[in-house]
């Protein structure tokens, strides 16, 4: 079977999902199965079909895995933004076509995605301006503490981050690629360990001073650790060494600490990290209500979840964005989440599959870049709801209800196609 | 690079483990103790869902049911019978956290059993969150007798079957409306009295006295013990009634009269670890053993001057004067008809209980609640031998405004505590029995607060009368 035909197969799945989820959202509702259910179901199976349509004409090459796991995602994002409230799922569903646009426009634009590095520069500092858009007044909007949002005319309220890490990993696989042997070859060793040398590692200590001025500015302890996370795992990939790491993560706990400890909100943060059940800081204002509830759902869904349309959504704040995670386990249980979380691994395994397969370094670079940053958003939005770390609100890829995300994300999906499709092209 | 891409994608796999790890912590591992965390308001919104099943009485008429809140998926209790019940059926507000009474104790039973397995889709056949109902013993002629004969004075009328501890009645004054339990109140209206009440039990106890007398084997119903007034007991002079003596006489005769200068040397005679020893057996020194929550229950025991509980045979107290229920014992209604009721029960006591059983919506018997001994008090003969005494009580004695007019033998025991300071001539005025003695069904104990004076020969004897005629021929 070709690729595509798999690809096409694979869009079963999504397209069984999303019309039993709405069907038992709409049971649950109405007490009855109205058509409408059906007819969301195709309507998006045909927006999937198109999508497939257009890779099969494009990037006859590409991993045939990835747009039925995005379509898998994002079905069953509609279905429980849906399930949240049905304005906000008629909103995700417009800005799902406006994804798919971009999408193809970014197959179109960027077909030789190799182009991009003539812009890095202008891409980093478009990058790092978006990052810091949040926190100017006027633009940003505070939202649970942290500036992740700017608002837009028209009611609108975007989050700029969502575009940043692709334009920081476009860069640093760029950057890398120039300088990934010079840092081999030019590193000493300082009293046993091994350094890079400065000059090129300038601008990557630069990064490591922005995610840590993120941290302060932007009171986002999560958008730090994914940018900071996707720069090591790119260093790392790029010079094989795993002492860079080490110094990296050490500095970045020893930054992380200090700040924790040392500037209230950011220490806010942690106290109701670690401690969501102490009644001071539970009815604290913005305290640690919002942990100790995501918990709450979490626990009371156990192993098979209480069903579509179950939860007390009144107990769960900010539940289709920040904490649908949390929805995810209170409805469908332990396996449900799971389930989400395998599928979201395997759409990383091919980003992973891809990179190996890419046959220069700034195609291996970027696909290991995006494949590594969307991996540490899950882990920073399922981590914060989970309690392995402290929550920051950024989105759930192609589930939480946000239109940059969803469209950040397509196009996130379109670069990893393009590469996917130059290395596996047959080599003529 | 592929071994370093190899390398991060295990990273990212533990990663994901961890997720799902932590996830596995809070929907199974924790999940019990999260669920029942006292900030978690799921449970209490899952809880007000349940339309909660009904409390009824013996012959099936609402004493709590649940009705829907308007506009709302939200489920309240209402109490169509309000005060007559309010002691022993309590209330409950989930939202305010509050309860009382059967609605608390027996909560899990009306909630039904709720199915924590639901499919993806819910549920789609029929409403699971029905509760059952529980059906009490507790029988509404007598209950709203037992007001009206009270009529406004404090006091607490209790009912038992001595067979199987069956609560028949309980009632207490003052009441409370259980609709609005949060209305203020005077004098503790919410107090259940029949339960928590605490009162010198006076001339009754010497039943118990008598018990453990007989029972023991010092004495048997026609020893003969010099009843001279006044004698010396623990040092102070004791006086009966009028300070009348009444020279040698039998045990029989001296409970008939009820001489207090016998019993306090029976008690003095038989000792304190024989007095307490019966007195545990009688459930003494124990929370009544009844379905109600515990902070709704008191134990009957001596106290000293201060207000603190004497230790079990203490060598502190006046065993002579608490062998008459003074010497600072103060005792529950519901233990001394628990005391009435081991005697009519041949020595054995039974626990009792107002829960009969619990019905599913369907009307199916999901469980009775099967009746439990509390303790063998005493050897049957004695329990027989005190029977017949108590019967001269009634027949000849103190109590004979108990007499039921139908010919029934009516075994009972008058009590007239002081209370008060020395001269205040306040009494606490009371009555216990059961009939028919010769098999008896419904034991009885009466008791009226802080009266002028009277006698329990004179108000409580009647009470009791009335109920246990309205029960008897209620078929009890």
């Amino acid at each position: 079977m070709s690729a595509r035909n798999r690809e096409l197969f694979g869009l079963i799945p999504a397209a069984l999902l999303v019309t039993a989820g709405f069907t038992g959202v709409f049971i649950q509702r109405e007490n009855a199965l109205s058509n409408v259910s059906l007819t969301y179901g195709a309507i998006f199976l045909a927006l999937c079909l198109a999508g497939h349509i257009f890779i099969r004409l494009t990037l006859p090459n590409a991993d045939p895995y990835m747009f039925p796991l995005v379509a898998l995602l994002a079905s069953f994002g509609i279905v429980m933004v849906y399930r949240v409230s049905s304005t906000d799922a008629r909103q995700q569903a417009q800005w799902f076509v406006l994804g798919l646009i971009l999408f193809m426009v970014t197959i179109v634009t960027c077909r030789d995605y190799r182009k991009l590095e003539q812009y890095r520069y202008l891409i980093v500092v478009v990058s790092l301006v978006l990052l810091v858009l949040p926190r100017l007044p006027g633009i940003g909007e505070q939202v649970n503490g942290a500036y992740l949002e700017i608002k837009v005319p028209g009611g609108l309220s975007f989050q700029p981050t969502e575009f940043s890490k692709i334009g920081l990993v476009i860069f640093l696989a760029s950057y890398l690629r120039d300088t990934r042997q010079v840092m081999v070859m030019g590193a000493r060793r300082v009293l046993g360990v091994t350094l890079p040398p400065l000059k090129h590692f300038g601008p990557v200590l630069v990064i490591w001073g922005l995610a840590m001025v993120a941290l302060v500015l932007l009171s986002d302890i999560g958008s730090s650790l994914m940018f900071y996370g996707a720069l090591l795992s790119m260093l790392y990939v790029a010079t094989g060494r795993l002492s860079f790491v080490v110094i990296g993560l050490a500095a970045f706990a020893i930054g992380a600490w200090y700040l924790g400890t040392h500037i209230p909100h950011v220490n806010a943060r942690f106290q109701d990290w670690q401690h969501p059940f102490d009644p001071r800081l539970y009815h604290a204002q913005g305290g640690s209500f919002q942990v100790a509830n995501g918990i709450f759902a979490q626990s009371a869904g156990g192993l098979f979840g209480l069903g579509w349309g179950q939860s007390i959504l009144s107990l769960i704040p900010f539940p289709q964005t920040d904490m649908i995670y949390a929805v995810i386990t209170n409805e469908l249980g332990l396996f449900g989440a799971t389930a989400v979380l395998v599928a979201y691994l395997l759409f990383i395994y091919r980003g992973f599959k891809t990179a190996t397969l890419a046959r220069d370094s700034f195609s291996t670079l970027l696909a290991v870049g995006l494949s590594t940053v969307f991996g540490l958003q899950v882990f920073v939005i399922v981590g914060g709801v989970t309690r392995v770390i402290p929550l920051t609100g950024v989105t759930l890829p192609f589930i939480s209800y946000g239109g940059a995300s969803i469209v950040a994300n397509f196009v996130l999906l379109a670069l990893l196609l393009l590469v996917s499709d130059r290395s596996r092209r047959p080599v003529p | 690079m592929n071994r370093q891409i190899r390398n991060l994608f295990g990273v990212i796999v533990i990663m994901f483990a961890l997720l799902i790890v932590w996830t596995t912590r809070w929907t199974v591992i924790d999940a019990t103790a999260l669920n029942n965390n006292a900030l978690n308001s799921r449970t209490l919104i899952t809880a007000l869902k349940v339309k909660r099943g009904r409390i009824l009485t013996a012959n099936g008429e609402t004493l709590a049911r649940s009705v829907k809140r308007p506009h709302t998926v939200f489920w309240t209790r209402t109490y169509p019978q309000g005060p007559l019940f309010a002691q022993a059926v309590g209330y409950s507000n989930l939202a305010r956290g509050q309860s009382a009474g059967l609605e608390r104790y027996r909560l899990d039973d009306l909630k039904g059993a709720q199915t924590t397995l639901n499919s993806v889709f819910g549920p789609l056949g029929g409403n699971q969150d029905v509760g059952d109902d529980v059906y009490t013993f507790l029988d509404p002629k007598a209950q709203q007798l037992a007001r009206q004969e009270l009529a406004g004075r404090p006091g607490s009328v209790v009912a038992l079957d001595p067979r199987t501890g069956a609560v028949l009645t309980m009632y207490s004054n003052p009441s409370y409306d259980n609709n609005h339990p949060s209305a203020p109140c005077s004098d503790a209206c919410q107090l259940n009295r029949a339960t928590q009440g605490q009162y010198p039990p006076g001339s009754t106890f010497k039943v118990v006295t008598a018990t453990a007398g007989i029972d023991s084997g010092k004495y048997t119903p026609d020893s003969t013990i010099n009843g001279d007034s006044p004698k010396t007991i623990s040092g102070v002079p004791l006086n009966n009634d009028n300070n009348q003596s009444f020279g040698p006489i039998t045990l029989t005769k001296a409970l008939t009269d009820s001489v207090n200068t016998v019993f306090a040397q029976v008690a003095e005679d038989v000792g304190r670890r024989t007095m307490t020893k019966y007195m545990k057996r009688f459930g003494f020194y124990d929370l009544p053993p009844i379905d109600l929550p515990r902070d709704e229950l008191a134990k009957s025991r001596p106290y000293n001057a201060k207000g603190r509980p004497y230790l079990p045979a203490s060598p502190n107290e006046d065993i002579g004067r608490i062998g008459i229920g003074q010497g600072g014992l103060l005792v529950t209604p519901i233990q001394m008809a628990m005391v009435a009721a081991a005697v009519a029960n041949n020595g054995k006591l039974m626990e009792p209980r107002l829960t009969n059983k619990v019905v599913d919506p369907d009307g199916r018997t999901v469980r009775t609640i099967d009746p439990q001994v509390y303790d063998q008090v005493m050897s049957p003969k004695t329990a027989s031998e005190v029977n017949l005494m108590m019967r001269t009580v009634v027949d000849e004695g103190t109590g004979t405004p108990a007499k039921l007019g139908s010919g029934v033998p009516f075994a009972g025991k008058t009590g007239t505590a002081s209370i008060g300071t020395t001269g205040s001539g306040l009494t606490q005025p009371w009555f216990i029995g059961f009939a028919p003695a010769n098999d008896p069904k419904v034991a009885v104990a009466v008791t009226i607060e802080k009266t002028n004076g009277e006698f329990g020969g004179q108000v409580a004897a009647p009470i009791a009368r009335d109920i246990v005629q309205t029960l008897l021929s209620e078929g009890k």
